[in-house]
């Protein structure tokens, strides 16, 4: 296993090239280092002069791929695309062009984010798959259609509706918790309750639907049927049996997500006033600040790599005959 | 069993614990705080710059207004605004100087030089901060910090000793030298190198020690290195000498660019162990002002704590003349006299979004609140008459409206080197007449501002001297007179124009085409599609087809500045308060096209006559011969309407009744320091507003219950089902 994994990172390294590549690419297409002077200096009072000595202080100055005015090896070396791309590849991020330390504040906000994301995903996760075994407990009543209906209807809605509504129905009206807010440590947990609550209730539609469909392609495989004949009782056969064979399929789906926890989100964050990294890669596009953009972009790409190596691993965990090799 | 009730209990003791929390449940601050003399505020962008030297934004002028204290400063509550000593005993002296530095007369035509004198104040210290603490040996203490020492350091404040020390001459001379480094990036050093004797030989000079410095990982101190025009006169007099008259160089003694600078806080935010963990002075400032910054997490919260140095300073006193001249209303005059500051925290939230916000500020839990346009309907009420008042249920709540006109225009510029809405031909200057009559100001200010903002008459907004009232301050290109009233031309006399221009009813006499003109704008965006019908039904309206060119705000820029763009939009909002700093921006030398992009006139402007009467005007006093030469100006810029004279917007804020001495100063950063809160109405009023409904609750869990008991039955039923189905 341990060989797999090893030529899984080395696969990543030029699929991270690539990205990176695509990322310089696109934001300097949209954005030249003048105006990205302009937009951390303000727009008035800028002269040239300015504008230089803020490139200067950055590297911007430098060309993106080829530098003429080096010789040999240089050519390629000393330009923005390698100066900027090796630091990455160590984990590097430098200093936002705001003059921050961009992996201090990676780590600062990864905490708030995780606060949000990680009891949601675990909630929802068995929330939803309690529910979908009770529907496909009662599969063909009147309750699995009538929860289907609604579950449709759930996920018709845009997610903002619910954080809006949950705001004005817990916190104007009934004035349960906190509209929004963070603290950290267990003072925080009247912060989260909302959040995590929406954040759970806007999945539920489509997680139930998807895990119901799981489970009622195994209902009636031979051995649902051996473990019933045995005398077990439903709830034994759903979660013993049917959640058990059920898990491969769900851990594809799960287990890939599980790493971009750390990214947080970008509405739920904004609205409820989380000092998480779900608006950090934004607010950077928005304030033109490469660093931050390609750091972040950077770290995506690990973590989803991340993603799909612990989903390979998870699968023979679940499914003995999947091996790795 | 026993474990089954055990996590029952658990599950119920916290949700108790939960909502008996604080005495209402929803309240988001500290409860013990919200007691206190405490503000709740918040910010929707995180300030990204708080180093004086480089900060140029209002939202970061905000925070370090309270901290950072320059020469001078506005009087909070005189109108016109009014300059008075801050960390000086009196005004600066000016002295007037020949090329030969003989001292000569205001007036006088010698004038070379003008040398400004600030006494400062002996009873000014800085905030405790670890930068200045020192060791046995005299040197600092966390002088040479490294990535060990500072494992646990997240903030200056975590270091275990702070100190304090006076406030020197040499701290202003300190803070301009740092302004030189162009390493620091300080927005006002080119215009400042024109002014300031010496300063540009000693910028050029210091940036090179700068680079070497730091290739070499070495700090660098300013104190051995002088400029020629910055001389420290004793501890606490500093002399600076200016090339010829500037006058509004008073104004920028008020802002943070000069504010001091201690040495020993450059020194020891220059150590790279700081810098890596983000302590720098850019996050974490160290001035003389009324309050410090405890905290600054830009991701979640910003406090400033009372600073206990603080300088004895009074709330303002006004004379019976002045009140009245300022339209100072009594309620806040009712501290007069008394010692500064009141507020001894602040607490800045960050909110992104206007919702929550605005529901926070209506249960009490923010003591002030700008309007959205969501919540504008909500909070205010228009008369028939136009008169803007608060809607029922603010009123109910106690809720305080104020209002200003802000020193600041946004208008619709033509480039005047464009050959179609450019130049300076008669026939030129009516085809801009005759758009600037259709472009309907009051509709626009109606439809999309919720009455927010007045017509703009000419370049000079309300408040700054040269603005005129009535009949006297109409634009009588644009308006008439009549009955009293400002009245919009009407239709025919801008089409009659529009004729004489050569474009009868839009159509070009030399084409026989209709006229299509281009405007350059950034409102890209959905919302602004209804803006962009109007903006087009404008021109339509004589008959000129606009072809809206939507842009992003890089491309846009790119475009004016090196005047590729016909007709765009921008605005502008006062440094200070004099018509210099409006009328500069059509001055024909700021030109950009002339200027390789780096100049203000961004519609290209010029005209001989305007520029003679700028030059003349700028380093006058406010004087009735300075207010003829605004009005002569004035004249021209409406004849040649190189604009059309947008709007003067108006900022409206909300603030609960317990929040007290609130007056719009559009000048003014540090006005924190005149605040006042009164806690236990806050918290009387907190408490009325959000006692918790508990019923939904109850009903939830019954409804759970019920839930859970039929689901138990069902289940039961289906399993003796599944037994009976198979035995048959």
């Amino acid at each position: 296993m341990l060989s797999y994994i090893i030529r899984r990172i080395l696969y990543a390294v030029p699929i991270l090239i690539g990205v990176n590549l695509i990322t310089f690419l696109l934001f300097f297409m949209v954005n030249s280092p003048d105006d990205m002077a302009r937009a951390q200096l303000g727009a008035k009072q800028v002269s040239p002069e300015l504008i230089h000595s803020w490139k200067e202080a950055r590297g911007y100055d430098k060309p993106l791929f080829i530098n003429y005015e080096s010789a040999g090896i240089q050519k390629a070396t000393d330009t923005l695309f390698v100066q900027e791309s090796l630091k990455l590849f160590s984990f590097d991020f430098g200093f936002s062009d705001a003059n921050r330390d961009i992996g201090s504040d990676i780590k600062e906000r990864m905490v708030p984010s995780l606060a949000i994301a990680l009891p949601t995903f675990l909630i929802a996760l068995i929330t939803n798959i309690s529910l979908a075994l009770l529907l496909v407990l009662f599969r063909g009543s009147v309750l699995d259609t009538s929860m289907m209906i609604l579950a449709v209807m759930i996920m018709s809605i845009s997610g903002l509706f619910y954080i809006i509504a949950g705001q004005v129905l817990f916190s104007k009206i009934w004035h349960w918790v906190p509209i929004s807010g963070y603290e950290s440590g267990w003072d925080g947990i009247r912060f989260i309750i909302l959040p995590v609550l929406i954040g759970v209730f806007a999945g539920i539609g489509a997680g139930v639907r998807w895990y119901r469909s799981i489970f009622l392609e195994q209902i009636n495989q031979d051995y649902v049927r051996t473990a019933r004949a045995k005398g077990l009782s439903e709830l034994k056969v759903l979660f013993g049996h049917v959640l058990r064979n059920g898990m491969l399929p769900i851990l594809t789906g799960v287990v890939v997500i599980i790493p971009s926890l750390f990214m947080g989100s970008l509405i739920m964050e904004s609205f409820f006033g989380i000092p998480g990294l779900g608006s950090y890669t934004i607010d950077a596009i928005h304030a033109q600040d490469f660093a931050i953009v390609k750091a972040m972009v950077f770290l995506g790409s690990v973590l989803y790599i991340v993603g799909l190596i612990l989903t390979d691993i998870s699968y023979t965990l679940f499914d003995p005959r999947v091996k790795l090799s | 069993m026993s474990k089954v009730i055990s996590i029952k209990w658990v599950s119920i003791l916290l949700s108790i614990s939960i909502f008996v929390y604080a005495d209402v449940w929803n309240n988001p601050h500290d409860s013990q705080k919200v007691k206190t003399d405490t503000l709740f505020s918040s910010f929707s962008l995180p300030p990204k710059k708080l180093d004086p030297v480089i900060s140029y934004s209002m939202n970061e002028w905000a925070i370090i207004g309270q901290i950072y204290e320059p020469p001078l400063q506005y009087n909070y509550l005189k109108r016109p605004y009014t300059l008075e000593p801050l960390t000086l005993t009196t005004l600066p002296t000016i002295r007037y100087l020949d090329k030969d530095n003989n001292e000569v007369e205001e007036d006088s035509d010698n004038v070379m030089y003008s040398e400004y004198i600030l006494e400062i104040r002996k009873d000014v210290k800085y905030q405790n901060h670890p930068s200045f603490v020192k060791n046995n040996t005299g040197e600092l203490l966390y002088g040479a910090l490294d990535k060990e020492s500072l494992e646990e350091i997240e903030t200056p404040y975590d270091l275990s000793k702070t100190a304090t020390r006076n406030l020197y001459a040499e701290d202003y001379a300190y803070a301009i030298k740092r302004m030189a480094v162009r390493q620091n990036h300080s927005p006002v050093l080119d215009s400042m190198l024109e002014h300031i004797v010496g300063l540009e030989k000693f910028s050029r000079m210091i940036t090179q020690i700068a680079k070497e410095k730091n290739q070499n990982h070495q700090l660098l101190d300013l104190r051995p290195y002088t400029i020629e025009g910055v001389t420290v006169v004793d501890s606490h007099t500093l002399q600076i000498k200016m090339k010829g008259k500037y006058p509004q160089f008073l104004y920028w003694l008020s802002m943070n660019f000069f504010a001091p600078i201690p040495w020993e806080a450059d020194m020891f935010y220059q150590q790279d162990a700081l810098i890596a963990k983000n302590i720098t002075l850019n996050w974490f400032p160290v001035g003389t002002g009324a309050y410090y910054l405890a905290e600054n997490n830009p991701n979640k919260q910003m406090r400033l704590l009372r600073n206990p140095n603080y300088h004895t300073e009074y709330y303002p006193t006004l004379s019976k003349e002045e009140q009245a001249a300022s339209h100072v209303p009594k309620d806040l005059l009712k501290d007069a006299g008394l010692k500064l500051p009141f507020i001894q925290e602040v607490i800045y939230s960050l909110e992104k979004e206007s919702i929550p916000l605005w529901n926070k500020f209506l249960q009490g839990y923010y003591d002030a609140s700008g309007i959205s346009s969501e919540a504008f309907d909500q909070a205010v009420q228009i008369s028939t008459s136009g008169n803007m008042g608060l809607s029922q249920e603010m009123e109910e709540k106690g809720i305080v409206l104020k209002g200003s006109v802000q020193p600041s225009i946004f208008y619709l510029a033509f480039n005047m080197v464009d050959p179609v809405v450019g130049g300076y031909s008669l026939a030129a200057k009516k085809l801009r007449q005759a758009i600037s009559i259709a472009q309907n100001q009051e509709e626009y200010i109606s439809i999309f501002m919720n009455e927010r903002g007045i017509a703009a008459q000419g370049i000079i907004p309300p408040g700054i001297f040269g603005y005129e009232e009535g009949e006297e301050g109409t634009n009588k290109v644009i308006y008439d007179w009549v009955k009293g009233k400002r009245v919009r031309k009407p239709l025919n006399v801008a089409k009659r124009l529009l004729a004489e221009a050569g474009y009868p009813n839009g159509i070009s006499e030399k084409t026989g085409k209709p006229l299509k003109l281009y405007y350059d704008t950034t409102a890209t965006g959905p919302d602004d599609r209804a803006l962009m019908d109007w903006q087009r039904k404008q021109f339509d309206k004589l008959g000129i087809q606009l072809v809206i060119r939507a842009t992003d705000y890089n491309r846009f820029q790119d475009k004016v500045r090196k005047g590729k763009a016909q007709l765009f939009s921008w605005g502008w909002n006062a440094d200070y308060p004099d018509p210099e700093n409006f009328f500069f921006l059509l001055y024909g030398g700021n030109a950009s096209v002339d200027t390789n992009g780096a100049g203000i006139n961004s519609s290209n402007y010029k005209n001989t006559k305007f520029d003679t009467l700028f030059t003349q005007m700028k380093t006058m006093k406010n004087t009735p011969k300075r207010m003829q030469l605004i009005k002569e100006m004035t004249e021209i810029l409406r004849e040649d309407a190189p604009w059309i004279w947008g709007i003067h917007p108006k900022s409206l804020a909300l603030s609960h009744q317990w929040y007290q001495n609130v007056l719009p100063n559009d000048m003014a950063n540090n006005t924190l320091k005149y605040k006042r809160i009164n806690a236990s109405l806050r918290v009387k009023k907190q408490q009325e507003w959000n006692q918790p409904v508990i019923f939904p609750f109850v009903l939830l869990v019954l409804f759970s219950i019920l839930m859970g008991f039929l689901l138990l039955r069902a289940y039961h039923n289906r399993q003796k089902m599944v037994i009976y189905k198979e035995k048959q």
